[in-house]
């Protein structure tokens, strides 16, 4: 048994009933209307509770949660730079690792967190994650992953899909607007030997919470991808968030799953998958697509979920009733 | 009881860190700072000091981890130079914004390009304005003491700057020299525990490092740098409570010979040792000449240099990196005594030598061209910006 899963032997997961009252994020901080990356964040942090230090990257939930002299932050919280947060947290869980052992403070359990967006963590801050999770620290590093440069204005990132328009992506006469395929994360993540990693969406939070909670208990680095939809960016209603997110899910596009020790568990099966033409709809950053170029889309989806299936050797009981949980819209 | 011992420079640095008890050291390797880090992951790996280790994998994310672990309370040491510097510039900035008591030794080498790794002074002047004080080594012994002190400063709460001690590259680092290596117990009495103010604690929480708006930046960096300005008294109290326990004295600027001087010499680092040398060859052959050592370049110590060159008819300043300024306007450090001649309306002849570069030798014959330099230099016109020395033309 690897020591992912002897920590998890005994887990036992949250459910409608004993979800936490805690906030560590609280409310009133500046997001846009229809956040799903901001929600997901929430969610996150109440799966963890208050034993906790947050190295924060630059980013929309920094911006957001931490304009002086407001903080949504209920707990410990440090912001330095954009690329650096997993280089931050392992400075961070070293010092406690040190202090604890001289006997200079007593926090034994505490659970450190370094978050950033898809551009602080594909992109800019890849080489500072790399060698944190090579290191072995014991961290959980959450990628909020809304598909591009949001902050900034929606520009593209190497998480941005394949065919969505970004500012530096856009659509024209010559260009279908992103030319490269979406970053595989997770992937490496698990390539550096994490002992958990895993995805994750708002759209269903218990499952979301839950994984958290498991990359709390597992000693060493956890890497969660959360897949984070942006109204802003991408141009679909306020309120359609979390329906966008689920469609995600559902169209096999993020598909959610866990690798625990290096095997893939599938957290939810899509029976009967949506085409990602339905998908696509509600976002308005997908629109200039034509019919072949979508096909094209469907094709690359369906072989990234049949490799993923592959991989997925065991099938997990305990993750495999996806129907019952009750999502938020 | 403290012992003297014959010992590379570098790893006394790391012995003088030891000494005061680090909690984490997150360093990158580079030449020539990389015995002092190698020697660092000995002392752990050997259970002769209790700290983690942390063997980051590039520069940038060294100072990131230090501000992560110095933020928790911990005392955190590192070690760099040029490029390594370079990548953590960014990081620097916002550790002493942070108002974070990291210690980090830089062993001075050269900026690419061409790439080179022998000593001169251009990282120590690329952090000028990073907000670090910057305190500079002469010599091996210099550096075991400065070392400790830069915990005593940094810490200082009328302080709580992080601190940088300069030593040469290869010039000082890797020189086996005769030094004093001071007892734990002595440093223990010196340096008390790290009590930070403000740091990351589950029990009682803060949110650091927040975004400052237009509405409150400046009043954040007049702040910071009202702090800054606070610290040469602390800074010099550290060195007088040293030099009480510890029996040798530091001082923001040292002279040499220069009470009754004609021309003074401004130098900083291993150099000053050759220009004492110069100094006293160029007294022999009857020439009034004497030096002013700083010892501290950020704060900038404007009075006791303004005390020590003022009476001076010719003020020869050296500026050991190329700050590529269009050629009118001097190099940094001849341009920060330019500006507390004139703020205090005091004009002597001034002239400024870019000398030891990227590991260039510095002799006694270069300082006497320099002074025939002066010597033969008008008062009429506008003067050279600054001039090479030791360079084929």
């Amino acid at each position: 048994m690897g020591i992912a899963s002897e920590a998890l032997k005994n887990f036992k997961g949250f459910n409608l009933k004993n979800l936490p009252e805690v906030e560590p994020v609280s409310p009133g901080h500046r997001a846009c209307q229809g956040c799903g990356e901001v929600l997901a964040l929430r969610q996150a942090m109440k799966a963890l509770g208050t034993n906790v230090v947050v190295l924060s990257a630059t980013g929309c939930m920094e911006i957001i949660t931490s304009p002086f002299p407001q903080t949504a932050w209920r707990v410990p919280w440090l912001h330095v730079a954009f690329e650096n947060a997993a280089a931050v947290a392992s400075g961070t869980e070293s010092a406690f690792k040190a202090l604890n052992r001289k006997g200079k403070i007593n926090h034994p359990d505490t659970v450190f967190v370094a978050y950033g967006g898809d551009g602080a963590t594909a992109d800019i801050g890849m080489q500072a994650l790399s060698g944190a999770l090579e290191r072995g620290h014991n961290f959980i590093y959450f990628c909020f992953d809304n598909e591009a440069y949001m902050n900034t204005g929606i520009q593209r990132s190497s998480s941005t899909p394949y065919g969505a328009a970004t500012t530096t992506s856009p659509a024209g006469k010559k260009s279908i607007g992103q030319s490269t395929w979406k970053k595989n994360m997770a992937a490496i993540a698990v390539a550096h030997g994490a002992p958990y990693v895993a995805t994750a969406s708002p759209a269903y939070p218990i499952d979301l919470m839950n994984k958290v909670k498991k990359a709390s208990l597992v000693p060493g680095p956890a890497y969660i991808h959360i897949y984070s939809p942006c109204p802003t960016g991408w141009r679909c209603g306020i309120d359609e968030s979390i329906e966008v997110a689920k469609l995600a899910v559902q169209s096999k596009v993020f598909p959610l799953y866990e690798v625990i020790d290096g095997e893939y568990f599938l957290s939810r099966k899509v029976a009967k998958p949506k085409p990602v033409s339905e998908y696509f709809k509600p976002q308005r950053r997908f629109r200039h697509l034509t019919e072949a170029e979508v096909a094209k889309i469907q094709a690359r989806v369906d072989l990234e979920y049949e490799t993923l299936l592959k991989r997925c050797v065991t099938e997990k009981k305990e993750t495999e009733k996806p129907e019952k949980e009750a999502s938020v819209k | 009881m403290s012992k003297k011992i014959g010992i590379e420079v570098s790893i006394a640095c790391a012995e003088a860190a030891g000494l005061c008890d680090v909690d984490v050291v997150a360093a990158y390797p580079i030449t020539p700072q990389t015995h002092i880090v190698e020697h660092l992951s000995e002392m752990v790996a050997d259970g002769h000091l209790d700290a983690e280790f942390v063997p980051v994998e590039s520069e940038h994310s060294a100072m990131s981890a230090c501000i992560g672990s110095s933020a928790a309370g911990a005392r955190t040491f590192t070690s760099t130079c040029s490029q390594g510097y370079a990548l953590m510039s960014e990081l620097c900035y916002i550790a002493a914004s942070l108002r974070l008591p990291i210690v980090m030794a830089v062993a001075n080498r050269a900026l690419s390009a061409p790439i080179n790794i022998w000593n001169d002074h251009a990282d120590l002047m690329y952090a000028r304005d990073t907000g670090w004080v910057q305190i500079i080594a002469e010599n091996g012994q210099e550096v075991v003491d400065l070392t400790i002190q830069a915990f005593r400063i940094a810490e200082d709460p009328n302080i709580s700057f992080p601190v940088q001690v300069n030593l040469d590259g290869f010039t000082l680092s890797h020189m086996i020299e005769p030094l004093t290596i001071p007892d734990k117990a002595e440093v223990q009495k010196y340096l008390p525990p790290f009590k930070p103010k403000f740091y990351l604690d589950p029990s009682n929480p803060m949110t650091l490092g927040a975004v400052g708006m237009p509405d409150i930046y400046t009043e954040a960096r007049k702040a910071q740098d009202e702090a800054f300005k606070a610290t040469l008294p602390y800074i010099e109290k550290a060195w007088d409570e040293f030099g009480k326990q510890f029996g040798r004295q530091y001082k923001p600027v040292e002279t040499y010979k220069a009470d009754d001087a004609e021309t003074i010499l401004i130098s900083m680092g291993s150099l000053s040792e050759t220009a004492m040398t110069a100094v006293d060859h160029l007294r022999a052959k009857g020439k009034k000449v004497g030096l002013a050592r700083i010892r501290l370049f950020r704060p900038f110590p404007a009075e006791a240099l303004f005390a020590a060159i003022k009476n001076a008819k010719n003020v020869i300043v050296l500026d050991r990196v190329t700050s590529f300024t269009g050629g009118h306007v001097s190099g940094p450090v001849a341009l920060e005594v330019k500006s507390i001649l004139w703020d205090r309306k005091c004009y002597p002849k001034l002239r400024n030598f870019l000398v030891g570069l990227g590991g260039r030798d510095t002799t006694v014959e270069n300082f006497e061209e320099m002074l025939e330099k002066v010597a033969a230099s008008k008062d009429d016109g506008v003067a050279p910006a600054y001039e090479f020395i030791n360079v084929r033309e």
